[in-house]
């Protein structure tokens, strides 16, 4: 089947290794997203799939097939660009249909399967329109439908929801997961936005600086950072250096106890504590901090307590806001399970 | 960005272009400068030689007074035409999109005119049966028509009209990509209209300004009809003498000699013109 | 400057850029073989006799011709080197571009005398084959700058997009890039053609005396003897290029074509 392996695949522009030593199993019909901060190679990872760059070094296989050297339009994959990049001297039919007619295939084949397509993806008679004519979530299916009408091999899409606005974005992403269900086509989907891969993916890939940092399904990342970058990087956390000793750390000479839940990944000696917003709780004692800023969101309430130079985020359910007010001296503890100590 | 395989066209297909330009380009020039350095026969052609007659001929007064009469005529054009295209084009690229392409489809009408329609046309509208002469007598100005041609201010006015809309397309994409809002904040902060236009727009708009000036120049450089219909003799130009000595005095080296010059002059200003645009995109 | 200086300004001086062709039109209006404004008997004879005249028709026969030749030889040259200059970089995408743009930026005479001294060597001086290749060349500037707009102006995604979906590197030049292309390549061919049939100094001198033009002819009725044709044909000119810059005016959007980014709609 069309899993999908990386191998040492590298990309460098001049000095840069923009992509960097990348190795990665993806098996069939996954729902892949590619996550990190822009410039972190997400993209130009994305482009080495679609064979519209060429790699430094490594290799690319299908199913086993090694397709390194396979020229972009020889490969069947679809692929929906961040400009979605729809032909405008074409109609919404003729775009959907542009793979099929572009490989010779009957006029009829081509009206038959756009009109298929088009109502996968809810668009049932807009076949003749122009594209300017249609919305931005319309167009977005439009690209969808075109990047699916070979039946690809591999699906790509780049940053495709980042043009909608956050409401159209939110349904956007439970459609596109269902899409990618009912068909079960290998789909890698690059975004910089953490709740879209949560939302979508069965397998997320966290990268940075070129290098993959962490590879897991959404809520084992989420869960279980495996760096500090990771942990900073999905979702909120706050970090504390630490030191870490036997069962137990100190975070500026307060200990704390670990608990068989907590998660230590970092060898005794100067490490670093990830603990997410929901799992600080304040309390008479603990961690000595003062409180700077109460910011009620309505769904929950953000509680910003400075320790030190650092910031520690505590988020409560509004029914459980804690009677605090800016400038409290408070203590700090972390709700156990909730520890992560990864390496300094 | 892209791979290699992405160009939308191979590369072998450049050569065509590249092959094509060089021919019919590059080689006409070649030959000219080999023709500037030829031995003239009197009454034929030329021979192939090397020799520098023709050269030294540009030291003889007659020479310079036709370069100095070139010269006068295309700074004096250039002056008044940037003098008034800078304001109209100022004034152009705030108008709306429609109003903007009528005045557009205007100057590019005006600016596409041959010489040779351009000089005609003024020397009608100078001339004393159907000119502003008549006009000029219907309103008791003067007592009876008169031309205005052929003088030094009709070719100027030529010179003017040919070289106006140019001028104004010139300054128009830098006079365009201008933030409104820098004049605007010098409103704001107290600056009359006139002061911010003269505090803000202008200084900012010197490099283009200066450019502006300089392509006018070398384009009038290149007026032959004009200094012929609307002025006299002694207003021709050095574009006049290379055709007259190419063509009626079959005098190719001499012909060949000054273009070079007038070639030399021309890419000297425009890479001036160049160099002002560098200054201007580093200091941005 | 307050509104109505401002637009006083610019109409005043949009009325001294027409003045001449007012007076010119009137003059083609004369009944008789004068030149005389405001013409004392007007009729439309003038304009029969450019088109029934063979002194008349021959020239206007010839700009039509290299015209339209020229230009078409000016799109197919820059059409491959705006490609070229588009998607690569390298001293020869600069060299190319600087070839694109040289042709028109030197004063004409100069090319003149080159193409001159070029066809006497090469024993082709005063044939219509080349008036039509200087005229190719020295216009091959506009619609180099007109594609290179165009080119600027399309996505990049949309090649890649036509790539990924399987179009071969020819498939992708005639169903994408051409497609969207064809305003630019439109309007410059127009503006080519417009420019070759108003040109004079390069027919001229590259076959003047064979091969007349209608610029040249009427410089030459300029000398020998003055006729309203002359007027008329000053008219269909101005109208012509009115008429080719209004459509692209009215389909394309001419303040871009000619520079402008920031350009409200109103």
């Amino acid at each position: 089947m069309t899993d999908l392996s990386l191998q040492g695949l590298s990309k460098r522009f001049g000095d840069v290794a923009a992509v960097d030593d990348v190795s990665l199993e993806i098996p069939d019909g996954s729902f892949v997203c590619l996550l990190g901060p822009s410039g972190c190679g997400k993209t130009t990872l994305l482009r080495l799939l679609a064979g519209l760059e060429t790699p430094s070094a490594g290799r690319l296989l299908v199913a086993g097939e090694d397709v390194t050297e396979t020229p972009a339009h020889a490969r069947r994959f679809g692929m929906v660009f961040q400009s979605l990049a729809l032909f405008p001297h074409l109609t919404v039919a003729e775009n959907v249909a542009y793979p099929l007619s572009i490989r010779g295939r009957p006029k009829a084949e081509c009206r038959a399967r756009a009109e298929e397509l088009l109502a996968l993806v809810q668009l049932e008679g807009m076949g003749g329109r122009r594209i300017h004519q249609l919305s931005g979530g319309q167009r977005q299916r439009v690209a969808i439908a075109r990047g699916l009408a070979i039946a690809p091999r591999l699906f790509l899409l780049d940053e495709p929801l980042s043009a909608l606005d956050a409401n159209l974005r939110e349904h956007m992403q439970v459609e596109l997961r269902q899409l990618q269900q009912r068909l079960g086509v290998t789909t890698v989907v690059v975004t910089h936005d953490q709740k879209e891969a949560l939302t979508m993916a069965d397998i997320v890939i966290v990268m940075d600086q070129g290098r993959v940092q962490q590879v897991g399904p959404p809520m084992e990342v989420y869960r279980d950072p495996a760096n500090a970058f990771v942990a900073g990087f999905i979702g909120t956390s706050n970090l504390l250096p630490c030191e870490l000793g036997e069962g137990e750390i100190a975070v500026s000479g307060h200990r704390i106890a670990l608990d068989p839940a907590d998660r230590v990944k970092a060898r005794p000696g100067a490490a670093m504590l990830s603990v997410r917003p929901e799992d600080v709780r304040i309390a008479e004692d603990g961690l000595p901090g003062r409180v700077s800023f109460v910011r009620d969101l309505g769904e929950s309430v953000q509680v910003m307590i400075d320790h030190g130079d650092r910031e520690i985020t505590a988020l409560y359910a509004p029914g459980a806001r804690p009677e605090v007010a800016v400038g409290q001296e408070v203590g700090l503890s972390f709700a156990p399970g909730g520890r992560v100590v990864l390496p300094a | 960005m892209s791979a290699p395989s992405e160009k939308p066209t191979p590369g072998w297909l450049a050569a065509l272009p590249a092959a094509w330009l060089a021919v019919f380009f590059l080689v006409p020039f070649a030959i000219m400068l080999g023709v500037s350095v030829a031995h003239r026969v009197p009454g034929g052609f030329y021979e192939p030689g090397f020799e520098l007659a023709s050269y030294a001929r540009f030291l003889t007064p007659f020479f310079g007074k036709i370069l100095l009469t070139s010269v006068a005529l295309s700074a004096g054009a250039a002056a008044i035409c940037v003098a008034l295209a800078f304001p109209f084009t100022v004034i152009l690229a705030r108008m709306g999109r429609r109003a903007q392409t009528l005045v557009l489809v205007a100057l590019l009408a005006v600016l596409s005119l041959s010489e040779v329609i351009i000089g005609f046309s003024l020397s009608t509208l100078l001339s004393k049966t159907a000119g502003i002469g008549n006009f000029f007598a219907w309103l008791g100005l003067i007592a009876e028509s008169r031309a205005y041609t052929p003088s030094f201010f009709a070719l100027m006015t030529g010179l003017c009209y040919l070289a106006l809309p140019y001028a104004v397309l010139v300054l128009y994409p830098p006079v365009s990509r201008l933030d409104p809002e820098l004049g605007e904040a010098a409103r704001i902060m107290g600056a009359s209209p006139m002061r911010a236009f003269w505090t803000v727009t202008v200084p900012m708009l010197r490099a283009p300004l200066m450019g502006a000036g300089i392509l006018v120049f070398v384009f009038t450089l290149g007026v032959y009809l004009l200094p012929q219909v609307l002025g006299q003799p002694a207003h021709w130009t050095l574009s006049v003498h290379i055709t007259d000595q190419a063509i009626f005095q079959s005098n190719l080296p001499f012909a060949a000699a000054m273009a070079v010059l007038l070639l030399i002059v021309s890419l000297a200003l425009v890479g001036l013109t160049l160099l002002l645009g560098r200054d201007r995109a580093g200091a941005a | 400057m307050n509104g109505a200086v401002r637009t006083g300004y610019v109409l005043a001086i949009l009325a001294l850029l027409a003045a001449p062709i007012v007076v010119v039109a009137g003059v083609s209006l004369n009944a008789q073989q004068a030149l005389l404004f405001p013409p004392p008997e007007t009729s439309l004879r003038w304009y029969g006799a450019l088109f029934t005249t063979s002194d008349w028709l021959v020239p206007l026969r010839n700009s039509l011709v290299i015209a339209a030749a020229s230009a078409a030889l000016a799109v197919l040259v820059a059409l491959p080197l705006a490609l070229h200059v588009w998607s690569r970089s390298g001293w020869l995408a600069r060299a190319l571009s600087t070839l694109g743009v040289a042709p028109f930026m030197l004063p004409p005479v100069i090319s003149a005398l080159g193409f001159l001294v070029f066809w006497v060597t090469i024993g082709m001086y005063g044939q219509m084959t080349a008036t039509i290749v200087s005229h190719g060349v020295f216009l091959v500037t506009l619609p180099v700058v007109t594609l290179s707009l165009g080119l600027g102006a399309m996505d990049p995604a949309l090649v890649e997009a036509a790539r990924t979906m399987g179009a071969t590197r020819g498939q992708v030049l005639r169903t994408v890039i051409l497609p969207l292309l064809l305003p630019y390549i439109v309007s410059g061919y127009a503006f080519a053609f417009v420019l070759s049939l108003n040109e004079y100094i390069i027919a001229y001198m590259v076959a003047g005396f064979t091969v007349e033009t209608l610029p040249i002819k009427i410089f030459n009725s300029l000398r020998y003897g003055y006729t309203p044709i002359m007027a008329v044909v000053a008219v269909l000119f101005v109208a012509l290029a009115v008429a080719v810059f209004g459509l692209i005016g009215r389909f394309g959007n001419l303040p871009r074509l000619l520079g402008a980014d920031r350009v409200e709609e109103r």
